[in-house]
């Protein structure tokens, strides 16, 4: 257990309809403004695999939890290289840590990836009016009032809507993961994925050759994999415009394929349905999602802002593919699958990280499908 | 699978009387599984021998059985019922055991029952300690190390595994009961000895020691189509050795990352498929190694507990209410989350708060007892608070315990935190030992300069939490060292949950300049709703907590509201009783269309149920707290009179801060506890009380026993269960006496009461509406006066006592509501002594005989009360005359001597018991010899009758002592008892007493040759005897009695044993016996 000095400097979060928040800063004022969009999530635990999923790239994320920091950082909990998010929103961040597995304070950890972090915030009054008004961006700035260079930057940042993030925090290079004796080979386009996907292939015996999001269809049909996974990932399906063609190629040359969050999203674009965003979307590891063939429920973990349009017996525009999963408390499209190709994704993340390991079973699935899988 | 449509009747096992490990948390599940299958349209059949409960109310049941829970009852009920099914999770372990027995015995196949919510399969699995093991070590998950025994050679051979210190958990007993650590083989002989002997099936799990381990809990709940859910995780503060109802307890877990929460998440939802609970939930324990996290599974139940009502409190989801929709066939999915009322309950609920668990104890009513805290659970209550950190929640479930600490302070003086003097090294020793002042023992060793690390080394508390208390400690050094205070730092000293008075303390002033500043820098507390959801849907419930916090939610309805302030923590002397009254006031005044709002900060209640009122604040009661919502919600009024001593501490602040008290006003409470005030009414009345006197010191005590004749009742003023109430007997023990209780209370005086030895007593409860009194009930106690009506058995109507002072009584009760200008309850207490009647203490408030009497003449006192007190008449509502019922009611006290062996377990004038049993009947003998079994006092129905009595009572125990040789007992008397009894031609063996030799009364006892004891206290010289005989019954469950006339009526229940068969009647088919034009 280690404590850590603290910088207490008043802060405030400013949201686009000029609603505001104040809170002390627990990061360098240098920082900031930070604006990004403000979103939510509901996770009790595994603040470090939220702040390290790149799939909350670009987003300010609030903890509804109030209790923040309190076990630290590890190594072996990060669900990327370093922090994605664009900022931290907090009610409380400990100044100190336990753990037998910490390494480091969470402030610090934050502050060595210059991730701005504010607390004393009343996190419940900003959940509750992002719930009822839906999310919007924000900003992070130091002072009691907003200053102009705050209010500037943020009547510059971009909306969500239209912005492709996933090829920006995308691999450059192709590279491998797992151990290259694997009975299983799969193609993992990355758009943001996260490591613990990774991590369950390779436990489930396979390797993955993880290409950059823009990889054409040949290009992976080239690596010869026994299936082709597609990520999670940040942003506005609908812009990231080059992947339905890929997947279409892909998909009518019979190799499975499994989509997870935003690959989900672009399994639907590609068979012709459409995305939309969601008020305040899904973030949480608590979300009860119904399997419409067996009528079992699981709890599940997610993170994702836009959804595939469509209710439990249809995916709008694509009868080629048939609903498999919806969540019960919004009764929105939570899973897909192809009716004649070996082709699936969900909405939520089987893959945890954090959150409840539930839907796990899917990448045994998955696996089943596969080119060669003992079935 | 929605609703099961193949049954139709409903039969609901309650848990009995409240005794410690068993609490007012069955009474909440069972009443929730009780309208849960109302609501479904299903009969409910309910039995339960606890009058002092909602659940045994009428109206919650379609028949309601208060009958002993025992199985020949409860098959008695089956066979006249003939229910389908059997739901036996909601009754805490006792209906467990209860269902495992009729279906051992074959009852439940014999009438076609079925055991819904958990199969007999499944509990066996999970009570059974060899059953357990075996079913975690086929899923893979790891238990302590040890084994099971079922004699003590078998114990002893586990020692090799398990080394010491181990750890013995008997299987099938409830809070940890007849458990324990044992250090030496000594003591390990001894709780295995005793482990055996209270397990049911005489079997003990042995284990290695993992003390100081962290400890959690997880709450889940499985479906029958295989969904399961985790409703809450707990971690305890107090490390693995203490038991985790004695234990400061934390929601959510706040020291695990994700990866390690979820692999205990998989390890429950392995453990409740593996042991196969169908449709229900189930609690299960787990300890984690601090050092590497390894993760052992400690034990699990396989129904609701005191962890489930907490985990539903916390949370805000019903989990015995959904546990009782899935045993009838519901999915989670297809059940309605009723706080949000638009998502379902296959969910599992996320907080943005923290919850705080502080358990309350009573040692000081049992100053014997080991305050050791152990495996075995010695707490009678608990506090919880809600905070939006730990550190505001931890500081105001300190403060809602109500024990005089205004949060997390350490006491004025040493032995008030259970420190022998102050030195480094006596800390050291008592922080490595846990008693209930160990967290304040934290404090001080903070103070001193003691690291964190040692901290966790000495407590095995994690270090966070240790750390977070740590920052309390520099906060209150930073403030209490400012010049001045300013707005910024007060916010930021309420954020940690201080309160004013803490504030005050800390700057040495007082709580109302510290109020005063706080109101005038603007900083108030903003309400927050707990909602399932940390806010992601709306909610349509307003259970609230407050914080200083923006933003504030559930704004006032602009409805006609009224605040009714609940009772907090169970203790002896305030229990379940209050909470009954409380409720029932909630639910009628929302009937007559008034707002309801709950204050209350007790997690085991009904009150607190966030559907019994229209607002419930969960916070702790006091002033602070009270007045800050009473100034947001602005009501008509508050109640404070119907949760006994908690509210009523309350009523003169709030009335000097300009609050509207509903009913009875503070300045007749006020009368009722000033001696010379009641004196003088008393006089004008014409009613005589004993001789008495007030003294402020030694001297004025002395002078006034002398004058009134010893022996003499003494007591502090503004007590409650007769706390520190003595009979003194001269004057040395007067002096002794006046020592103790001077601590007790300091600013306020002693009372001195002439003891009227051998005289009946009397309670009378009654409601006026100010201008008619309609007597409730008139019960004349079975024990004589000196022993606390609170640990008293009592019979409504009087059996023995004359029309005409009954009459008396009536009247004088009638009298002393018109002089006090009672609107509401009052109760009051008499004496009959050579034809007098005396009156001894009235209460202008609810008495804890208010349930009872209520279910006795089958009229809802407490409603009516809830009425009168807002302007309506006892005429407009209908109850103008008393209701005398044709039958017999009889209420018996339960005792924790069986949990405190230690203790004596011999009556007094100071309340010991901690619940109440209630048998009816037609007959006196019957009706008691029901509340005995109740109260797990197996009467005989033959055999040996041992006596043993002290010299004034040898004349009076004569005629009883003829009696039982009449039915054929065999009696044994010590020396000069059968001496006296042979002389007066009854035929008795002459048994050793323990001091003249052997075989003695206790050989026989052990040898199993006397089955029943008639023992009063036989004076100091022979005080050891009798403990040792005393316990001696209680170890061997031979049935005993420390009182004659409680030998005389347990003679009247034997003989109505023998002379008729048990049988069983409804609630309601006694009700229908009462004429209609009695009653409302």
């Amino acid at each position: 257990m280690e404590s850590e000095s603290r910088i207490t400097e008043p802060g405030f979060l400013l949201l686009e309809d000029g609603t505001l928040f104040r809170g002390r800063l627990a990061s360098d004022s240098a920082l900031l403004p930070a604006v990004a969009e403000v979103v939510f999530t509901t996770n009790m635990t595994g603040y470090q695999e939220v702040f390290t999923d790149p799939s909350y790239r670009g987003q300010i994320v609030v903890m509804t939890a109030p209790q923040i920091g309190n076990y630290g950082v590890n190594a072996e909990d990060p669900e990327s290289s370093a922090p994605q998010v664009a900022g931290v929103v907090v009610r409380e961040l400990s100044e100190t840590y336990s753990s037998w597995r910490a390494t480091n304070g969470l402030g610090a950890w934050l502050a060595a990836s210059q991730v701005p972090i504010i607390q004393d915030v009343d996190t419940r009054r900003l959940t509750r009016h992002l719930r009822s008004v839906g999310v919007m961006r924000g900003v992070i700035g130091a002072g009691t009032e907003p200053d102009e260079a705050s209010k500037l930057a943020l009547e510059e940042c971009p909306s969500m809507e239209g912005l492709d993030l996933a090829s920006r925090v995308s691999t450059r290079e192709r590279y491998s993961w797992g151990d290259p004796r694997a009975r299983h080979h799969i193609v993992a386009y990355d758009y943001g994925i996260k490591r613990n996907i990774l991590r369950l292939f390779d436990e489930n015996d396979c390797r993955v050759t993880v290409v950059p999001a823009d990889t054409s269809a040949d290009a992976a049909l080239a690596e010869d994999p026994d299936g082709i996974f597609l990520s999670n990932g940040p942003g506005d399906p609908d812009a990231v415009s080059y992947a339905p063609e890929i997947i279409r190629t892909l998909a009518t040359k019979g190799v499975p394929i499994f989509g997870i969050c935003l690959g989900h999203q672009l399994l639907g674009l590609t068979f012709g349905g459409s995305t939309s965003k969601m008020p305040y979307g899904h973030r949480g590891g608590n979300h009860p999602v119904k399997e419409v063939e067996t009528g079992r429920v699981l709890i599940t973990a997610q993170n994702h802002g836009f959804a595939v349009e469509g209710d439990e017996q249809s995916v709008k525009g694509a009868s080629d593919l048939e609903v498999t999963h919806v969540n019960l408390n919004d009764r929105t499209i939570e899973g897909l699958r192809h009716r004649t190709l070996p082709v699936f994704g969900v909405q939520y993340h089987p893959e945890a990280a954090p959150g409840p390991h539930d839907a796990r079973p899917l990448f045994q699935e998955f696996l089943s499908a596969l080119k060669g899988a003992i079935r | 699978m929605p609703k099961r449509t193949d049954l139709h009747r409903i039969l609901l096992i309650g848990s009995g009387p409240i005794i410690i490990g068993q609490g007012a948390e069955f009474d909440y599940s069972g009443t929730q599984a009780a309208k849960a299958l109302q609501e479904e349209g299903f009969e409910v059949i309910l039995v339960n021998s606890n009058p002092a409960t909602i659940m045994t109310d009428p109206e919650i049941a379609d028949r309601t059985y208060i009958e002993p829970v025992t199985p020949e009852y409860v098959e008695l009920i089956i066979a006249k019922e003939r229910p389908d099914a059997l739901l036996p999770t909601m009754g805490g372990q006792t209906a467990l055991n209860v269902a495992m027995k009729l279906a051992e015995l074959g009852v439940l196949e014999k009438y076609g029952v079925e055991l819904i919510g958990a199969d007999a399969r499944a509990i066996a699995m999970a009570e059974d300690r060899k059953l357990f093991g075996e079913a975690m070590k086929r899923i893979g998950l790891a238990v302590p190390p040890g084994g099971i025994a079922t004699t003590i050679d078998e114990a002893f051979d586990l020692l090799e595994t398990t080394a010491f210190p181990a750890i013995i958990r008997p299987a099938f007993t409830l809070g940890g009961t007849g458990g324990g650590i044992a250090y030496n083989r000594q003591e390990f002989e001894e709780i295995i000895r005793r482990g055996l002997d209270l397990s049911p099936v005489s079997q003990v799990l042995v284990e290695r020691s993992v003390i100081g381990w962290k400890e959690f809990e997880l709450e889940v709940m499985r479906d029958c189509a295989d969904n399961v859910v985790i409703v809450c995780s707990i971690e305890n503060i107090d490390p693995m050795g203490v038991h985790t109802g004695d234990s400061i307890t934390v929601a959510p877990a706040m020291t695990l990352t994700d990866r390690e929460y979820q692999l205990m998440r998989d390890a429950a939802v392995a453990v409740i498929r593996e042991i196969g609970v169908e449709a229900g939930g189930c609690n299960i324990q787990f300890a984690i190694n601090p050092d590497d996290g390894e993760m052992l599974v400690i034990e699990m139940n396989p129904r609701v507990s005191r962890s489930s009502a907490l985990a539903s409190k916390a949370t805000g989801f019903p989990i015995a209410r959904i546990g009782t929709k899935l045993a009838v066939g519901y999915r989670l999915d297809e059940i309605p989350n009723d706080i949000t009322g638009t998502t379902p309950a296959s969910f599992e609920p996320v907080l943005d708060y923290v919850v705080v668990k502080c358990p309350r104890f009573a040692f000081e009513k049992f100053r014997a007892a080991n305050p050791r805290l152990t495996t075995q659970m010695k707490s009678v209550g608990e506090s919880m608070a809600i905070g939006r950190t730990f550190k505001e929640a931890f500081q105001k479930a300190l403060r809602a315990l109500e024990t005089g600490r205004p949060g997390w302070t350490t006491a004025t003086t040493l032995a008030d935190d259970r420190l022998e003097d102050d030195s480094v090294e006596t800390l050291r020793g008592a922080l490595r030992q846990p008693t209930p002042e160990r967290i304040f023992q934290v404090k001080r060793a903070l103070s001193a300069g003691i690291s964190v690390d040692e901290l966790f080394e000495l407590t095995g508390m994690d270090r966070w939490f240790l750390s977070q208390m740590k920052e309390l400690l520099e906060a209150e050094r930073a403030f209490a060292s400012l010049k001045t205070i300013d707005k910024d730092v007060l916010w930021r000293m309420k954020r940690m949950g201080f309160a004013d008075r803490q504030l005050a303390d800390l700057r040495g002033e007082s709580e109302a300049a510290a109020r005063t500043r706080r109101l005038g820098f603007g900083v108030v507390p903003a309400y927050k709703m707990v909602d399932t959801c940390a806010g992601e849907f709306p909610s349509a419930t307003p259970y609230l907590y407050s914080s200083y916090d923006e933003e504030s939610e559930a704004p006032k309805s602009g409805k006609r509201s009224v605040v009714i302030l609940g009772s907090g923590p169970n203790r002896i002397g305030q229990g379940v009783e209050f909470d009954y009254c409380c409720v029932r006031a909630a639910l009628a005044l929302r009937d007559r269309g008034y707002e309801t709002i709950m204050i209350n900060s007790n997690p085991e209640t009904v009150s607190t149920d966030f559907d019994i009122s229209d607002k419930l604040y969960f916070e702790p009661l006091t002033l602070e707290h009270v007045l800050d919502i009473v100034e947001r919600e602005q009501p008509l009024g508050v109640i404070v009179q119907l949760g006994g001593q908690t509210p009523l501490k309350l009523t003169q602040g709030l009335e000097k801060a300009g609050v509207t008290i509903l009913g009875t006003q503070p300045d007749s409470i006020d009368i009722a506890e000033d001696r010379k005030r009641f004196d003088a009414i008393a006089r004008s009345l014409g009613i005589r009380q004993p001789d008495n006197g007030i003294a402020t010191s030694l001297d004025e005590a002395v002078a006034a026993a002398t004058r009134i004749g010893y022996p003499v009742l003494v007591r502090p003023s503004y007590v409650l269960g007769g706390r520190a109430m003595e009979i003194v007997y001269d004057e040395q023990s007067l002096r002794q006496y006046f020592e103790r209780a001077a601590r007790v209370s300091e600013d306020k005086p002693v009372l001195i009461d002439r003891f009227l030895e051998d005289a009946f007593e009397a309670d009378v409860d009654a409601i006026s509406d100010g201008e008619r009194v309609v007597i409730g009930g008139v019960m004349q106690h079975i024990e004589d006066a000196g022993i606390h009506s609170g640990d008293s058995a009592c019979v409504l109507p009087p059996y023995l006592i004359d029309e005409e002072h009954i009459d008396e009584m009536r009247q004088h009760t009638v009298a002393l509501a018109k002089a006090l200008n009672v609107v509401g309850l009052i109760n009051v207490q008499y004496a009959i002594k050579d034809g007098l009647v005396y009156v001894l203490e009235v209460n202008p408030r609810a008495s804890r005989t208010v349930p009872f009497v209520s279910k006795a003449i089958g009229v809802p006192l407490a409603s009516i009360a809830a009425r009168v007190m807002l302007g309506e008449t006892l005429d407009e509502i209908g109850f103008t005359e008393e209701v005398i019922p044709a039958y017999i009611s009889v209420k018996e006290a339960v005792f924790p001597f069986n949990k405190f062996r230690e203790f004596d377990p011999i009556l007094g004038p100071e309340m010991r018991s901690t619940g109440e049993v209630m048998g009816i009947s037609d007959s006196f003998g019957s009706a008691f010899g029901k509340a005995q079994l109740a109260a797990d006092n197996v009467l005989p129905a033959g055999g040996a009758l041992f006596i043993t009595v002290n010299d004034s009572d040898k004349h009076a125990v004569t005629p009883i002592a003829r009696r039982f040789q009449e039915m054929g007992f065999k009696l044994f008397a010590t020396g000069g008892t059968a001496k006296h009894l042979r002389g007066r031609g009854i035929p008795v063996e002459t048994v050793l007493k323990i001091h003249e030799g052997r075989p003695n009364g206790i050989d026989m006892m052990l040898n199993g040759e006397v089955q029943l004891l008639i023992n009063t206290p036989l004076g100091k010289e022979s005080q050891r005897d009798d403990y040792t005989m005393r316990q001696a019954a209680i170890a061997n469950h031979v049935a005993y009695t420390t009182t004659l006339s409680a030998a005389n009526a347990a003679c009247d229940a034997i003989l109505s044993l023998r002379s008729r068969a048990p049988s069983v009647l409804s609630l309601q088919e006694w009700h229908a016996r009462i004429p209609k034009e009695a009653g409302v």
